[in-house]
């Protein structure tokens, strides 16, 4: 029966994974053309099997490519272990903003996501834990409403149920079309997730590109474990704003995850190819993380 | 209970930035005896654009903590016009500790365009230093009462001004970022900055119905600048009761951790009911 239930688990993200696959950034390619991606950065040219195959790291420069919500679960995650938590949740339309209703269901169709986060339970090394993602694909990953309730949400089922939880960040901010109350999600959010790591909570804070604005400014920045995926920019303010506030160009490497490192804000910069084996590791050397026993 | 509901609310930024605004150190003044100002992060510096500091609020010790812009050139280059830099926001965590520890209500008053956006602020952990302040003030079992008394700008203001009560002044605006910052942005034009002071949901009345603040502080005529006198017996008369009732809070804590765990939760569909 538990059996039945994993392989319906890991049809259902492989499914969501090859949605995730039609979204409009990469090249659409005919089922004849030689199926080549080129790396954005080293110009190389490379199968999209080949970039499968590496998790979406160039193989040439080691360029780290943005990886979609659902791919990066059915990256970390243990085979039939994934279950999602809360997939209809989504918000309205607070500021009546001109054309964030359509934007926001192009989205949904475009992705196959919901919302900019997702959340599931699942193992990982054989050890369960709760996992958000934001993907940077829908509205740059922006925190709005649903984005803030996803993480508080993913929080609380982390503290019921007195497992870790692990937060891969991408973001550039706050969901501007949803105004004020998006900036009220970061109190929510890092008041969850200090909640959850004062009943004894193992709280993991896994960093991609980009991370910035108010998730950096609250849940992004309160990991017991910080960790960053190379070259990943991560800040509270923009690197365009600040040039333009100081009047200089920033140096290179500026508000990356090695500079990060560098200055105290991150525990690892670990490349994709050591993210599952690392996760593995940090729940195994905190097994009775999840939660205090004598937590209410 | 506004008696100017006509003001655009493109005018109401305006009058938030009004130069002679009353701000943290006219509350101080005006409110507050025996002050005695705390300087310092205890790691590097002393930021002036947080006030942080312990007084008597009508015979009874309070922390008081504030965003400050400064009177004069010198000051407001030195406070970065409000703009307080992680070395501030450190400052302030200090100082609610402190409060934690020695029991005492923290009244917060906040008139920030927004966190510095520097390579130094940026280089000593400015997203850091605001998730910090929010963590704590999650868990704070004294009370909290934050004023939004000129700009409330971004996680800046927010890093302030996570208070069992929100009060804000009439005239003040809250927002997620300026009104130009939000142009450029959604329309790469920060010269539509007008139109999106209406559109944003930034004023007081605004606010006070999406249950951001939940008590408007009504301004004199023309403004808070005009009359601070009569202005800072209005916030006088209103921190007082607000403070007598956050008191009797049971668990200050969790009434704040509840307050933030709604916010937006009315637009939610498919939601889970909250704790
Ligand atoms: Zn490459």
């Amino acid at each position: 029966m538990n059996d039945w239930f994993a392989a319906r688990r890991q049809r259902m993200l492989r499914l969501k994974v090859r949605r995730e696959g039609e979204r409009p950034f990469t090249p659409r390619l005919s089922a004849a053309a030689p199926v080549f991606e080129q790396c954005p950065r080293c110009r190389a040219a490379v199968t999209r099997a080949r970039w499968e195959k590496n998790r979406l790291v160039c193989p040439e420069c080691g360029f780290h490519r943005p990886v979609g919500a659902y791919r990066r679960l059915s990256m970390v995650l243990d085979p039939g272990t994934f279950q999602e938590l809360d997939p209809e949740l989504a918000a309205g339309d607070p500021l009546d903003f001109p054309g964030y209703g359509e934007k926001l269901a192009g989205l949904r169709r475009r992705t196959g996501l919901r919302e900019a986060a997702v959340a599931a339970r699942g193992r990982i090394g054989g050890l369960p834990v709760v996992v958000a993602v934001l993907d940077s694909r829908f509205l740059m990953g922006s925190m709005g409403v649903a984005v803030g309730e996803k993480i508080a949400c993913a929080a609380e089922t982390a503290e019921k149920a007195r497992l870790p939880l692990v937060i891969f960040c991408a973001s550039g901010g706050a969901r501007m079309q949803e105004g004020i109350l998006s900036l009220m999600q970061m109190g929510k959010t890092a008041a969850a997730v200090t909640r959850f790591r004062e009943k004894g909570g193992l709280y993991i804070a896994y960093l991609t590109h980009p991370t910035t604005g108010g998730v950096t400014a609250s849940f992004a920045m309160l990991g017991d474990i910080t960790l960053a995926e190379p070259e990943a920019l991560i800040g509270f303010a923009g690197p365009r704003v600040i040039e333009q506030t100081i009047g200089e160009k920033l140096p290179a490497g500026f508000q990356r995850a090695e500079y990060l490192q560098e200055h105290g804000f991150v525990d690892a910069v670990v490349p994709r190819d050591e993210m599952r084996d690392t996760l593995a590791k940090l729940l195994r050397l905190h097994q009775k993380g999840g939660a205090r026993r004598d937590a209410e | 209970m506004t008696q100017n509901d006509a003001i655009p609310a493109a005018r109401r930024v305006a009058l938030a930035r009004e130069p002679g605004r009353p701000g943290v150190s006219g509350a101080v003044q005006a409110l507050i005896t025996d002050f005695f100002e705390q300087r310092g992060d205890r790691l590097c510096a002393d930021d002036p654009a947080v006030l942080a500091g312990v007084g008597l609020f009508h015979g009874r010790p309070v922390t008081v903590l504030g965003t400050r812009k400064g009177t004069d050139l010198e000051q407001n280059l030195a406070c970065h016009f409000g703009m307080p830099t992680p070395e501030g926001y450190r400052k302030a965590l200090r100082a609610m500790e402190q409060a934690e520890k020695f029991g005492r209500p923290i009244l917060t008053f906040v008139d920030t365009p927004g966190a510095y956006p520097g390579l130094e602020a940026e280089a000593r952990g400015q997203g850091a230093a605001i998730a910090a302040c929010l963590a704590r003030m999650s868990t704070l079992t004294v009370p909290l009462i934050a004023v939004i008394l000129g700009e409330g700008g971004s996680g800046g203001a927010l890093a302030l001004a996570m208070g069992n009560r929100v009060l804000m002044a009439e005239n003040a605006v809250y927002s997620v970022l300026s009104p130009e910052g939000f142009a450029s942005i959604l329309w790469k034009d920060s010269a539509r900055a007008q139109e999106a002071c209406e559109l944003m949901k930034l004023t007081a009345a605004d606010l006070l119905e999406l249950q951001v603040v939940d008590r408007i502080l009504p301004e004199p005529p023309g403004g808070a600048h005009t009359d601070p006198a009569a202005f800072w017996r209005t916030v006088d008369t209103a921190l007082r009761d607000e403070l007598r009732r956050a008191e009797k809070l049971a668990d200050p804590a969790r009434h704040r951790q509840r307050r933030f765990r709604a916010m937006g939760n009315d637009w939610l569909s498919a939601g889970k009911e909250t704790i």
